[in-house]
C-alpha cells in the first residue's frame, strides 16, 4: 500500500472542496482556463461525482485573454455539463466601477479585482476557489488554504485564523466570505505531473507554437490589439509556450520547443526561473505587488 | 501491511540567530529549489544577501527582520517530496508554531553549537511532542565556530537526553553541521569524521514514516453525503482518518450505534479493494440508514470513546483568556457543536516542563489541561492514538476566530 506524493496532495485538496461544501451556503470555482483551475476541476470531479458540483463555476474575463484559452474554458464546461458565469471587467468598465489604464503598459490585471468582488457580491456567494499555490510568490506562501476575507474583500495578512491538523473554520458573518485554495501544497511540477497522470486537455498556448511576438523588459509578449509598441519594440516570430495563462497585456512567453505533455514536464523539471519571475509583468511593480493586490480583494 | 509514502512534511522552529534561515536557504538551495531569479530576490536594498527573505514573505516580517506566521516551502529530491514549514521561534508566537506542526511528521530542533540546550530548545521540543510529531532531528549548528568539536555535539545530546524521557517523540536524531558551510547539510562533512551519522537531508529522505499512521483502527468521518439527481447513488465521503476500509467489512455508525456492511468504497476512478489514511473516499452502506455529516464508521470491535465530556491539552491562541464557564463553538474531525470550559486543570509551562495546578485563565500562547462539557456526544480517540479523531479547535462564536486547538488526553 503506498500513495504517492501527489496521490497524497489530491486527497488533501478533495477533502479541502467538501469541507467547503459542506459548511458554505454558496461557493463558486473560480475558473479560468489555465492549468491550475483546471485541475481544480478535475478534482472537483474526483470530490462530487457521480453528483453534480455543488457550485457554479465562474470566470473573471478581462476581455484581453488569448482566445485559444477562451475557446477551451467554453469547450471544458460544456463537457463537464456544469454552469459558468462570466464576470466581465469590460462591463465594470462601461458600468463606471473602473477606469480603464491608459498608455503602452496599460493593463486590465488589477481592475479584476473589482469585477471578482461586485460578482461575489452579486451572487452571494460566501466562498470562491482558488488555483493559487504557495510556491508561486511569497506573500502567498504565507496564506492559509482557507482564507477569510472581510466584507471589503480584503486579506489581513496579520489576523490570519491558525489553521490545525485538517481542520478547517469557514465561519464568517454576512457579507464576508473565503477564498479556499485547495493546491496550497502544490507545486508548479506538481500540477504539470498531475496533468500527465490524468491526462488533461489544456489550452494549446501551452505547448509550444510559432506566434508573432514583441521583447519587452526582457520578456517575450504576444503581438495582439491589447497592447501599443514602444519605441524601437520591432514584432518577430519565434517558438514560444506559455507558463502561466493571464492577460495578453502582461503575460510573457517563453522561447520553447514543447510540444507533448512530457516535454512541459521535462522543461519544468529543469527550469532555473519561477513561473511568475519569467512571465509575469503584474508581479513585477513592485517588492509587495502580490500582497498588496490580495490586500485589496484579488485573487 | 506498511504503508509507504514519498512525501515528507517537516516543520522547523528557530530564530534568526540560530541560523535557521541559512538552514533552511542551505537545503534549498542544495537541493536546487531556489531558483536564479528568488535568488536575485534575497538581497534586499543595500545588495547584501538576505536568507530570511526566503520565508520573510510578508512586508511586515521584512521590515521588522521576524517571522511572525508559518511559511510554507516546497522542495523534492530524487527520493521524496517535502513540505517545509518554517515556524517562528519566539514564545509570543507559539500559536503560529502550533500551527505549522499540526500536520508535521517530522521536526527540526535547531541548537547553536556555542550555547548548547537552551530555554528555546526544551520549549520547541516540547510543542513538537504535544504536538505528536513523531520525529524530531536536533540540529547541532555551528559546529564550525566550535571547531567541529566532538566535545560541543556530545553535550548537547547529554542535555538534551536529560529532558528526553518527558518527551513521547518516537525518535530523536542528532547531527552536527555547519548550514553556513554546508557540512552534514546535504554533504556529509569532512571536518567531523568522528560523527557516525547521514547528513541531515539523507536523513529526511529515509527516516521511516510509515509506521506513524494508525492502521489498526478504522476510523472515517462522515464528512459530506453524495447523492445523483436520479436518487440512484447515496454515498458517504470522507478522508479515511485511520484504519482499513474494505469492501465487505461490518461497520459500526455513531453516535447512532447503528451496524451494517460496507457495500463498496468508491473512488472516481472506480471501486477499491481497501482504503486507508489519508485518502479521500466515498463509501456506501448495504442499509438505508440516517447517516449524516459528523458521524463517525468504525468497526464495532474498536470503537473510540463517545462522550460528552473530555480532557485535552488546549494552546490559547486569542488575547481574550480562556476561563472556566467560558462557551466556544468546537470543531471536531467533521463534527461541529458547542463546548463550555468545566474547568483548567492545570497550565504547562513550557519551558521547565512542569504543570502548574489550577490556573485562573489562559492566555494567549499558554497551554493547560482544559476539561470541556459538549453540546453533543463527540467521537474521540486520544490524540496519542490518532491526530485526525483526538484534535479539535474552538471558535469564538462573537468573532469566528479560531482561538483554541485542543488536544484529547481522555474522556
Amino acid at each position: 500500500m503506498k500513495l504517492t506524493h501527489l496521490q497524497i496532495l489530491e486527497a488533501e485538496a478533495i477533502h479541502v472542496m467538501r469541507e467547503v461544501a459542506a459548511e458554505l451556503e454558496r461557493p463558486v470555482l473560480l475558473f479560468s482556463g489555465g492549468k491550475d483551475s483546471i485541475v481544480l476541476l478535475r478534482l472537483a470531479e474526483k470530490a462530487f461525482r457521480p453528483a453534480r458540483f455543488p457550485f457554479p463555476l465562474m470566470h473573471v474575463d478581462t476581455g484581453h485573454n488569448f482566445p485559444e484559452v477562451i475557446a477551451f474554458r467554453d469547450r471544458r464546461v460544456a463537457e463537464l455539463g456544469e454552469r459558468l458565469i462570466v464576470a466581465s471587467v469590460q462591463d465594470s468598465i462601461d458600468a463606471g466601477r473602473v477606469v480603464e489604464e491608459t498608455g503602452p503598459r496599460a493593463s486590465r490585471n488589477r481592475l479584476q479585482t473589482t469585477t471578482l468582488l461586485d460578482a461575489i457580491a452579486e451572487h452571494g456567494f460566501d466562498a470562491a476557489f482558488g488555483g493559487a499555490r504557495r510556491d508561486e510568490e511569497r506573500a502567498r506562501a504565507k496564506e492559509r488554504i482557507m482564507s477569510f476575507r472581510d466584507d471589503f474583500g480584503g486579506w489581513d495578512p496579520k489576523a490570519q485564523r491558525p489553521e490545525l491538523w485538517n481542520i478547517y473554520n469557514g465561519r464568517i458573518r454576512k457579507g464576508e466570505h473565503v477564498r479556499v485554495f485547495p493546491l496550497s501544497n502544490w507545486t508548479e511540477l506538481d500540477v504539470w505531473e498531475y496533468i500527465e497522470a490524468e491526462d488533461l486537455e489544456v489550452p494549446s498556448i501551452y505547448f509550444a507554437h510559432e506566434r508573432e511576438v514583441f521583447r519587452r523588459d526582457g520578456m517575450l509578449y504576444a503581438v495582439s490589439p491589447h497592447v501599443q509598441f514602444i519605441d524601437g519594440e520591432q514584432a518577430f516570430l519565434e517558438s514560444v509556450r506559455y507558463r502561466t495563462v493571464g492577460d495578453m497585456s502582461c503575460t510573457g512567453a517563453v522561447a520553447s520547443t514543447a510540444l507533448a505533455l512530457s516535454d512541459v514536464v521535462a522543461e519544468i523539471a529543469a527550469t532555473t526561473i519561477t513561473e511568475r519571475g519569467e512571465t509575469r509583468a503584474d508581479d513585477k511593480v513592485s517588492e509587495a505587488a502580490m500582497e498588496d493586490r490580495k490586500v485589496a480583494g484579488y485573487f | 501491511m506498511p504503508v509507504t509514502s514519498d512525501l515528507l512534511r517537516l516543520a522547523t522552529a528557530g530564530s534568526v540567530d540560530d541560523g535557521k534561515s541559512t538552514l533552511i536557504g542551505r537545503l534549498l538551495h542544495d537541493a536546487k529549489a531556489i531558483l536564479a531569479d528568488q535568488f536575485d530576490d534575497l538581497r534586499g536594498r543595500d545588495g547584501e544577501l538576505d536568507l530570511s527573505r526566503l520565508t520573510d514573505g510578508l512586508r511586515a516580517e521584512r521590515e521588522q527582520g521576524i517571522t511572525i506566521d508559518v511559511a510554507y516551502r516546497y522542495f523534492a529530491t530524487p527520493r521524496r517530496s517535502f513540505i517545509l514549514a518554517d515556524t517562528p521561534g519566539h514564545v509570543q508566537y507559539t500559536r503560529n508554531m502550533v500551527t505549522g506542526a499540526s500536520t508535521a511528521d517530522l521536526a527540526i530542533v535547531l541548537v547553536d553549537a556555542r550555547s548548547g540546550v537552551v530555554e528555546q530548545t526544551r520549549r520547541h521540543a516540547f510543542i513538537a511532542s504535544l504536538l505528536g510529531i513523531p520525529h524530531l532531528v536536533v540540529a547541532v549548528n555551528k559546529m564550525d565556530l566550535v571547531d567541529y568539536s566532538e566535545e560541543a555535539f556530545d553535550a548537547v545530546v547529554r542535555d538534551f537526553s536529560g529532558f528526553r524521557s518527558q518527551l513521547a517523540v518516537r525518535d530523536t536524531a542528532f547531527v552536527p553541521l555547519s548550514a553556513l558551510r554546508g557540512d552534514n547539510v546535504v554533504e556529509p562533512s569532512e571536518a567531523m569524521p568522528w560523527y557516525g551519522g547521514v547528513p541531515l537531508l539523507e536523513y529526511l529522505e529515509t527516516v521511516e514514516i510509515e509506521a506513524d499512521r494508525n492502521l489498526d483502527e478504522l476510523r472515517f468521518p462522515v464528512q459530506y453525503v453524495i447523492r445523483d439527481g436520479s436518487g440512484d447513488y447515496r454515498g458517504y465521503a470522507g478522508q479515511v482518518a485511520g484504519g482499513l476500509l474494505r469492501p465487505g467489512d461490518e461497520v459500526l455508525v455513531l453516535p447512532s450505534e447503528r451496524v451494517t456492511t460496507v457495500a463498496s468504497v468508491d473512488s472516481y476512478e472506480g471501486p477499491l479493494d481497501v482504503a486507508f489514511p489519508p485518502m479521500s473516499v466515498t463509501v456506501r452502506l448495504t442499509d438505508e440508514l440516517d447517516v449524516s455529516r459528523g458521524d463517525l464508521i468504525c468497526r464495532p470491535g474498536d470503537r473510540p470513546a463517545l462522550a460528552r465530556d473530555l480532557v485535552a491539552d488546549v494552546c490559547w491562541m486569542a488575547d481574550a483568556p480562556l476561563r472556566p464557564g467560558g462557551r466556544y463553538a468546537i470543531k471536531h474531525a467533521t463534527h461541529s457543536a458547542r463546548a463550555i470550559v468545566e474547568s483548567i486543570d492545570g497550565r504547562l509551562d513550557v519551558t521547565s516542563l512542569e504543570r502548574e495546578p489550577g490556573p485562573a485563565e489562559l492566555a494567549l500562547n499558554d497551554i493547560g489541561r482544559v476539561r470541556l462539557r459538549t453540546s453533543k456526544p463527540l467521537a474521540f480517540d486520544p490524540y496519542a492514538r490518532n491526530r485526525f479523531t483526538g484534535s479539535f479547535i474552538l471558535i469564538d462564536e462573537a468573532t469566528n476566530d479560531t482561538v483554541g486547538a485542543g488536544m484529547i488526553t481522555a474522556p
